[in-house]
């Protein structure tokens, strides 16, 4: 699996897996959000448009990445999940805390 | 006629002979003269009654399940083994024989007790050596689940077999196993637990060859196979997705605790603020009203995550609009002031900045409003990470200090299966001393009955009714306690006092109670299939102070969070403390059921006591002192000797 960081001007942290995020690539996902944040850039947006599958280790390295970014002042969001990510979202009741938005430029609008 | 039908039969005669008998003992037979002794006695019958037809329900299904498939290659597969203080030489021992599993795998020593001589050794048999990282410092440990649950945060095998230290595996173990998982809906595989170190006399009754045979097997055609914690193959997906779902819940259920606490101390607060104080006091109105706003929020299924990040941000805004305003007030102050004097040093120097200083007094710490101790306990408690926890993720449950059955309970009500595969695959250590056993007897029980007190299986969604009574049926096993009392108990009251607790004859009464007794009896032998299983009878009466004092701290613990006080139990023999006063309660009661038996005797010879009743109560007390009398050669034990226990 592929992960690509892109930091706007405005402080935003954009994450860009791409692939299958399960069991296997997790832990890199979940590393890699933990050595981006900072306290200056702890708003993060997990851009899941090229994430083709996700399973509950998938999910829970978003999970750490939210406890990372909370814990630095920030918050983690989830943008552009395709329906298979939309189900297991829906199926585990996940989507109560880590709400997908549409689009990663949406994740954001509210601050 | 097969096994299985013979059983059938004879469970649905326990059944009519048990509902005919207690029936008969309720309604037409209680003395109710002496109804002080009578009510106990019948509620302890029917207690055990309960215990016998849950127990012939287990049966009805109890059948050998067909050999899976050959496992596919190439499945990613992780052992654990679990230790916290035990001996080095065994837990290497223990590393060799995993390592040495014939299926490819990673093995890896999850040691609690962060010994460097045990990672040393570990190096030398080259396998993977894990402690918890520095995210646990000063967070609940949830001794082995939270051994297990740091573990599956930092690896990635698709399986995982778990196992204690003592338990040296086969080589074969995960080819017999893994096969089961084609199923998809499979998300444990559970073996037996054997030990290698007990003798065919077993004087601890460690080897539960009904447990791990019979009961598991007909749990297991209800699909209701426990998890037992150790020898068991597990997907590491079923489990993250118990982390997943267990997370939402407890965020869902913390911030609505915390929410409807905040109204409540904020409203209080808001009283003890000075009147005069009006900023202050529209400020904390405004609190309130935003966070009801977010109660309902959540209560509507709105996302929890965003409505208490409004809440939190709205928070913000009022302290720093209330900060403004004061900044505002005080720079007309000043600026009157500044009139007033001459200007000579730039008075007014402070508020050149006005916007950052606004900034830095609204920051959490400094605001007016963050000194108002409630609202601060507020802004913390809006937790969605789990910040009271080492890791947001808790696959294995940690609400007992058995974590095996209530996972298997939760997977169970997710929807997973689980498979109970009747073959010896790892061989273990049993405790070779009295104390050592009891304290782990005493452990299961309190974990069994922590899980029922917070977790009650009867009412889980999402299980079948048959699931519901088989976790049931274990826990109900475990109040044995107390009616053992009541049988101990009821045949001295007749013998000293001559109180009978049941009104009828001895020819009624034995025409209503042996058919039942010998059909129990009956069934219980073909379950056991020829399995000594009259030890395990034994010790479920045996050990009624142990399974008193296991539901009483549980209760505690649960209801007025009062610790249990735990312990690992220890592998090695435990030399120090005299063997016979660990059963002081029984010893009593034996000498009280002798002193009964020969007052009872007296009573009859000097004309006073009843005969036949005497008779009755006599063989009674004999019935006990057989059940107790499993205690002798367990007091008596000295270890193995070379005659005993080797094979």
């Amino acid at each position: 699996m592929e992960i690509t960081v892109e930091r706007r001007d405005d402080g935003l942290v954009v994450v860009h897996p791409a692939g299958r995020l399960n069991m296997v690539t997790a832990g890199d996902l979940r590393e890699l959000i933990a050595s981006t944040i900072t306290a200056e850039n702890a708003h993060v947006v997990v851009d899941l448009s090229a994430v083709s599958f996700i399973d509950s280790s998938g999910l829970g390295a978003l999970i750490n990445g939210l406890k990372s970014a909370r814990e630095a002042g920030g918050d983690l969001r989830i943008a552009a999940p395709n329906d298979q990510v939309r189900l297991v979202l829906q199926l585990t009741n996940l989507e109560r805390v880590l709400t997908p938005y549409g689009t990663v430029d949406s994740a954001f609008a509210d601050v | 006629m097969t096994r299985l039908a013979s059983l059938r039969v004879i469970v649905v005669l326990t059944a009519i002979l048990g509902i005919n008998y207690i029936a008969w003992r309720w309604f037409f037979s209680l003395n109710w003269d002496a109804w002080w002794i009578a009510v106990p006695l019948v509620a302890a019958e029917t207690y055990s009654f309960i215990d016998a037809l849950m127990f012939g329900m287990t049966m009805w299904r109890a059948r050998a399940r067909q050999l899976p498939p050959t496992p596919a290659r190439g499945l990613a597969v992780d052992v654990f083994i679990t230790t916290y203080d035990e001996d080095v030489g065994l837990v290497v021992k223990t590393a060799t024989k995993a390592r040495d599993i014939s299926y490819p795998h990673s093995t890896w020593v999850l040691d609690d007790g962060a010994r460097s001589d045990l990672a040393d050794a570990i190096a030398g048999v080259g396998v993977g050596y894990l402690t918890r990282g520095g995210s646990w410092n000063g967070k609940p440990l949830h001794a082995k689940a939270g051994n297990l649950n740091n573990a599956l945060m930092v690896t990635s095998g698709e399986f995982i077999l778990v196992l204690d230290a003592d338990q040296a595996a086969e080589a074969r173990i995960l080819d017999e196993t893994l096969g089961y998982f084609e199923n998809e809906q499979v998300a444990l595989v559970q073996t037996p637990q054997f030990f290698g170190n007990v003798g065919p006399r077993d004087p601890f009754g460690s080897q539960a060859p009904l447990f791990y045979g019979p009961i598991q097997q007909g749990k297991d055609g209800w699909n209701a196979a426990f998890f037992c914690g150790s020898n068991a193959v597990l997907r590491r997906e079923a489990l993250m997705q118990l982390g997943v779902t267990g997370y939402v819940d407890e965020v869902e259920r913390s911030i609505l605790t915390a929410l409807k606490g905040a109204t409540k101390v904020i409203s209080r607060a808001a009283h003890g603020a000075p009147r005069e104080n009006e900023t202050l006091q529209l400020a904390l109105q405004e609190v309130l009203r935003n966070v009801h706003q977010t109660r309902s929020d959540i209560r509507d299924g709105r996302p929890i995550a965003a409505a208490t990040y409004k809440l939190q941000r709205a928070i913000a805004v009022i302290s720093e609009s209330m900060v403004a305003l004061d900044m505002q007030l005080l720079a007309k102050d000043l600026a009157a002031i500044a009139e007033m004097v001459p200007a000579s040093a730039g008075g007014g120097d402070y508020l050149r900045d006005l916007d950052l200083t606004v900034a830095t007094l609204a920051s959490r710490e400094l605001s007016p409003l963050g000194a108002v101790e409630s609202v601060q306990t507020l802004l913390r408690s809006l937790d969605v990470v789990r910040a009271d926890q080492a890791q947001p993720i808790m696959p294995l449950a940690t609400i007992s200090v058995t974590e095996d059955m209530a996972t298997s309970m939760r997977l169970q009500s997710l929807g997973w299966s689980t498979v109970y595969h009747n073959e010896i695959l790892a061989t273990g250590l049993a405790p070779e001393d009295l104390g050592t056993m009891l304290k782990q007897r005493l452990r299961w029980a309190q974990g069994t009955i922590q899980v029922m007190l917070r977790q009650n299986p009867l009412v889980q969604k999402g299980l079948t009714v048959a699931q519901r009574i088989m976790y049931f049926s274990t826990m109900w096993s475990y109040l044995s306690g107390f009616a053992a009392v009541v049988y101990f108990a009821a045949p001295i009251v007749f013998l000293v006092f001559g109180v009978l607790p049941v009104a009828t004859t001895a020819w009624l009464f034995f025409l209503q109670f042996l058919p039942f007794m010998i059909a129990n009896q009956v069934m219980f032998l073909i379950a056991g299939k020829g399995n000594p299983t009259w030890r395990g009878q034994q010790y479920s009466l045996a050990l009624f102070p142990v399974w008193i004092k296991a539901t009483v701290s549980a209760a505690a613990n649960v209801y007025f969070g009062r610790p249990l006080a735990f312990v690992v139990t220890p592998k090695s023999r435990q030399d120090a403390q005299p063997q016979v006063r660990l059963v002081i309660p029984q010893l009593l009661v034996a000498g009280a059921l002798v002193t009964a038996s020969t007052i009872g005797l007296l009573r009859v010879l000097l004309g006073i006591g009843e005969p036949v009743g005497t008779l009755v109560n006599l063989l009674w007390v004999a019935f006990d002192l057989v059940i107790l009398s499993v205690l002798v050669p367990a007091v008596r034990y000295r270890g193995r000797t070379s005659t005993e226990g080797e094979h």
